[in-house]
């Protein structure tokens, strides 16, 4: 196959899907920490709406998530409204639309990992450092982060790898436009639609590839058993 | 001759007479480029009345239906939003030769969602404070393409540029717009017209001059070739009666 490769724009795609994905894993962690915790310690009759809600991106097709962000982000949708009156302006066809539409879809992937491992921790590490007059944080920066770090390593890569193969939200909120929202499955889909095989190859391949890789290290990290054995 | 006998065969009467009509009823698939929706569900809708057979309906881009077709998609006819696709087809052996013809001329309308927004001479380009401008993909949209062939001409592709969203196709296109996303769009006039007027918001229908024809050509494909229904419906799509629909939702002929 001859190479047209790695032209400019496509270098730019794939930067702007790196940033994308690692935007959106650093803030799905802060967020999905507090909420994974919740999830895992809480006796609440919430717990099951809250869950759930969290996992709707696992079976939601991406059409109906993207048609409702569109919607909703929209001048005339709630959202809209407020981050116009935020002086924001509204968040279809930018890159920030792109990272609350991306920290939507990916929340489940960085949650259900979390929750599974503060799950596993169970109560006596936490009862230890209470005898010992750890408080509350403390316990859970010197011991709860420590004894979850498998959980937060395959959560991170999966919110970062299911990001990368977001596609549906961002055709349906991004406009397609170059260095902006152009992510690199965008740009795959354009190059088939244009018939330029060759590129879209190229690209494909390169995406195949990279899943593939970041499976492998999730399914043959040490990090993910150990520790807790 | 008891009752489940007798039910029998009233049952077989029945059936043995609507044979005729199941033996001539075809079905077949038809893709259909995204901004002929509307009028093409008008058109199936009386020519399955008419004729009985049944027409399976597939919309979107063209160059989607393209590359379906030339990787097996089962259809009979497309009816492309432009002549090129058709064209390439017939060269490639997945058409009929001789079977393309032109259905319709599309006109291209610069349209709002919101009343009054848009002056009907296309001032509102230069004159508003709009952020963003809708069109279809022009690398893989002809109505994309007529859009940019139209900004070029009033000599506002440079100061655009950084106002453009892009549709997938012409659909979604629309979507962006209709949804107030993007305050303004170039979109098929088909899509925003009902009984000759433009039916919400505002709109200018681009001159046709502005930009090369928006020749839409239908093309018999290799497997409908030997489907009555495939040619019966292409005959109908010549007919007046097919006209008269493709006219009153903006096409040319």
């Amino acid at each position: 196959m001859e190479i047209p490769a790695l032209d400019d724009a496509s270098l730019s795609a794939i930067w702007l899907t790196l940033k994308l994905a690692s935007i959106t894993t650093v803030l799905l962690l802060l967020l999905g920490t507090p909420i994974a915790w919740w999830l895992a310690r809480t006796r609440s009759r919430l717990k099951g709406p809250i869950g759930a809600v969290v996992a709707l991106p696992l079976v939601l097709p991406p059409s109906v998530l993207g048609f409702y962000l569109l919607v909703a982000m929209g001048p005339n949708g709630p959202v809209g409204q407020l981050t116009q009156t935020l002086g924001l302006g509204v968040l279809p066809f930018t890159f920030a639309g792109l990272v609350v539409g991306s920290v939507f879809y990916s929340m489940p992937f960085v949650v259900q990992p979390l929750q599974n491992a503060f799950e596993a921790i169970g109560e006596r590490p936490l009862e230890a450092a209470a005898t010992l007059r750890a408080g509350p944080l403390d316990t859970f920066f010197t011991v709860v982060l420590p004894l979850a770090r498998p959980g937060f390593v395959t959560a991170s890569i999966l919110g970062f790898a299911h990001t990368v193969g977001e596609f549906g939200v961002v055709l349906m909120i991004g406009g397609n436009i170059p260095e902006k929202t152009r992510v690199l499955s965008v740009q795959i889909y354009d190059h088939v639609e244009a018939l330029e095989y060759a590129q879209a190859h190229w690209l494909a391949g390169g995406m195949l590839l990279f899943s593939f890789l970041v499976l492998l290290v999730l399914y043959a990290s040490p990090l993910r058993q150990g520790w807790r054995g | 001759m008891n009752m489940l006998n007798r039910t029998r065969m009233t049952l077989f009467a029945a059936l043995a007479a609507l044979t005729p009509l199941i033996g001539h009823a075809d079905e077949i698939q038809v893709a259909v480029a995204s901004n002929f929706t509307a009028p093409m569900r008008v058109i199936t809708e009386q020519f399955e009345r008419d004729t009985g057979h049944k027409v399976l309906l597939s919309f979107g881009s063209t160059g989607k239906l393209y590359a379906q077709i030339r990787n097996g998609a089962p259809f009979a006819i497309l009816l492309a939003a432009d002549e090129q696709i058709p064209i390439r087809l017939e060269d490639e052996g997945l058409g009929v030769a001789g079977s393309r013809f032109t259905y319709a001329i599309g006109t291209l309308v610069l349209w709002s969602a919101n009343e009054g927004y848009v002056d009907d001479q296309g001032k509102v380009l230069t004159h508003q404070a709009y952020r963003h401008l809708a069109i279809a993909n022009p690398k893989t949209a002809p109505y994309g393409a007529a859009a940019m062939a139209t900004l070029t001409k009033l000599g506002l592709a440079d100061l655009v540029t950084g106002k453009l969203v892009q549709g997938e196709n012409i659909a979604q296109t629309h979507q962006f717009v209709a949804s107030g996303n993007a305050e303004l769009g170039f979109v098929a006039l088909s899509q925003v017209i009902e009984s000759g007027e433009i039916r919400q918001g505002s709109g200018w229908v681009v001159p046709a001059t502005y930009h090369p024809p928006i020749r839409q050509d239908a093309l018999l494909l290799t497997k409908g070739r030997d489907n009555p229904a495939a040619h019966a419906l292409l005959d109908y799509l010549r007919s007046a009666k097919a006209t008269e629909v493709i006219n009153a939702y903006g096409y040319g002929r």
